[in-house]
């Protein structure tokens, strides 16, 4: 129990100090990868708590993914900072009200999984906590009880992501493109001719 | 005498597995990269590193020391700390993605039961390094390195992934060990075949062909030619890397090749077996469990130099890729190739003979 004391003080410190570092920091770059610490360290307190497979998700996901592409957007801004600090105070208490709701949310959430379990309703095969490993839990619960919530949130992915490609999606008329399949189906007898030509007439092409 | 059961015996002896390791890496990197410049001599038909030791053997350690005695220059312009901090980033998860390789029998540092989604983590956070260190040197030409690698790494890891799916489809575990044991008693076991001798071979229509993908998914996933566009040399001088001189340079390399390296070992452990022979083994059970454990790692070490090997073939050989066709070959080929057949293998698993 003593180095799980020691791994779990380390972490949740590294979490607190480096989520204050994300809206501390001046540089939205370094803003970024104090995010990322902040993932990681939380996926390592997962881990402590036994929750190998969320924990391996939340960096694949997280951290591998999502935040890679933050850091791909964030570096190629030109953000001015003094333009941006000017709307703080008048924002102030939009962001206020926000950050109150989201608070009340996770109390009430953390309250009812601290009094009565996550699956609390379950009605489906209980799993052995002990005897099964961590992703054959999570897909017990997730594709028995919560499977239409499950596929909900799947369709709502799909319209995110077709409504992302047709925002960009972009056919510009004029633009060379290789066809592969045309280019190695070329040959000798379809990709060159011999031509005698005489001298000052040039090819009639 | 220490209890190894209490926190300190626990302590010295996981330092002394992850020293073993490390050493045990960096032992045979210095030789692998030999190899891979001797192997690339040998297509160019050039005679290679032959000056340092017999046969040029001692090069790496030349070359290291060079490394190490040279000064550290970190330009005017760069963000310090990043700078100083990518390449530690890039040689760290190079080594901490080998603590749950199964080496042998028994012989592996954290036999965890998600173990391929931790190597799949890693290996994804790998891009840090390069992103990072492109970012700090405040170079246009390290930047544009850094903004392809990171396309490039996260493109091919959505195809990686899929087909890991396939295989933990076949094994029915995450656990590493587990993937390998499944594979015991021949090559016909391997999963590259289908994993489970002739009733299961049909399955080797669809594994053979994920393997190729994975194969040629992790040469886009390390950079390694054809598709080192991040440090293309003709287009971006060296990408990523160009600031880097000295140590932080050493550190960018050795993370690259610990990762090709362990790129090499889990094409081993999830298509080829791991440390099985390909023969049934019944006698290693007669043997003492060090030895029967020393066999296997022979088996491993094996199977790791020749897909090295083969790495260090197509480096030779093939020319570098274009970036439009590399996205292509990521997107459009691989990614729908490798979802069909996590349809095709799920198919099997639930429609085609029990395993």
């Amino acid at each position: 129990m003593f180095l799980q004391a020691i791994a779990f003080y380390l972490l949740a410190a590294t979490t607190v100090v480096s989520g204050l570092a994300v809206i501390t920091a001046r540089n939205p770059v370094h803003s970024v990868l104090f995010l990322i610490t902040a993932f990681f360290s939380a996926a390592g307190l997962f881990v402590l708590m036994g929750a190998e497979f969320l924990a391996m998700i939340l960096v694949v996901v997280y951290v591998g993914a999502v935040a890679v592409l933050f850091l791909f957007v964030v570096m190629m801004l030109d953000v001015d900072f003094t333009a941006l600090r000017q709307g703080f105070a008048r924002y102030l208490p939009i962001g206020a009200v926000v950050a109150g709701v989201l608070t009340v949310e996770m109390i009430f959430v953390a309250k009812s999984v601290a009094n009565s379990g996550a699956a609390a309703n379950s009605t489906g095969p209980a799993a052995n906590v002990a005897s099964v490993t961590n992703a054959e839990a999570i897909g017990r619960v997730l594709y028995t009880d919560y499977v239409y919530f499950f596929q909900t949130a799947g369709l709502v992915l799909l319209v995110a992501m077709i409504g992302a490609i047709v925002l960009t999606l972009k056919h510009r008329e004029g633009v060379k493109r290789q066809d592969v399949g045309r280019q190695t189906a070329r040959n000798t007898a379809s990709g060159m001719r011999i031509v005698s030509i005489k001298s000052g007439e040039g090819i009639d092409e | 005498m220490i209890d190894w059961a209490s926190p300190l015996g626990w302590t010295i002896i996981t330092v002394g597995q992850i020293a073993a390791v490390l050493v045990w890496i960096l032992i045979s990197l210095a030789f692998l990269l030999w190899g891979d410049r001797k192997v690339w001599a040998g297509v160019m038909m050039r005679k290679g590193p032959n000056v340092v030791g017999p046969f040029g053997l001692f090069q790496s350690f030349a070359d290291f020391l060079k490394f190490v005695l040279k000064e550290i220059v970190i330009p005017d312009g760069a963000d310090k700390v990043v700078f100083i901090l990518a390449p530690l980033i890039s040689f760290t998860l190079g080594f901490g993605a080998w603590a749950v390789m199964p080496l042998a029998p028994g012989w592996v540092v954290a036999n965890i039961n998600v173990g391929i989604l931790y190597l799949f983590a890693v290996s994804s956070l790998g891009v840090y390094g390069i992103i990072m260190g492109g970012w700090a040197s405040n170079s246009k030409y390290p930047f544009l390195g850094s903004l392809r690698s990171a396309a490039q790494m996260v493109s091919y890891e959505v195809s990686i992934g899929f087909v890991i799916i396939t295989v933990i489809l076949l094994s029915g575990s995450l656990n590493l060990q587990t993937i390998v044991e499944k594979q015991a008693g021949g090559f016909w076991n391997w999963n590259v075949l289908g994993g489970g001798g002739l009733r299961q071979l049909p399955a080797a229509l669809v594994m053979f062909p994920m393997m190729v993908i994975f194969f040629i998914s992790a040469l886009a996933e390390t950079n390694r030619p054809p598709f080192d566009l991040p440090e293309a040399e003709s287009e971006l001088v060296a990408g990523y890397q160009v600031e880097y001189s000295s140590t932080p340079y050493l550190l960018f390399m050795i993370g690259e090749y610990a990762n090709i390296v362990l790129m090499c070992g889990l094409i081993t452990v999830l298509f080829f077996g791991g440390w099985q022979a390909p023969f049934p083994t019944p006698f290693l059970a007669a043997w003492p469990a060090t030895a029967a454990s020393f066999f296997g790692f022979m088996w491993f070490f094996g199977k790791i130099i020749f897909f090295f090997f083969l790495f260090a073939m197509v480096k030779a050989i093939v020319p570098r890729y274009r970036y439009d066709q590399l996205m292509r070959l990521g997107w459009k080929v691989f990614l729908p190739t490798s979802l069909v057949a996590v349809v095709a293998i799920s198919a099997w698993r639930v429609f085609g003979p029990a395993a």
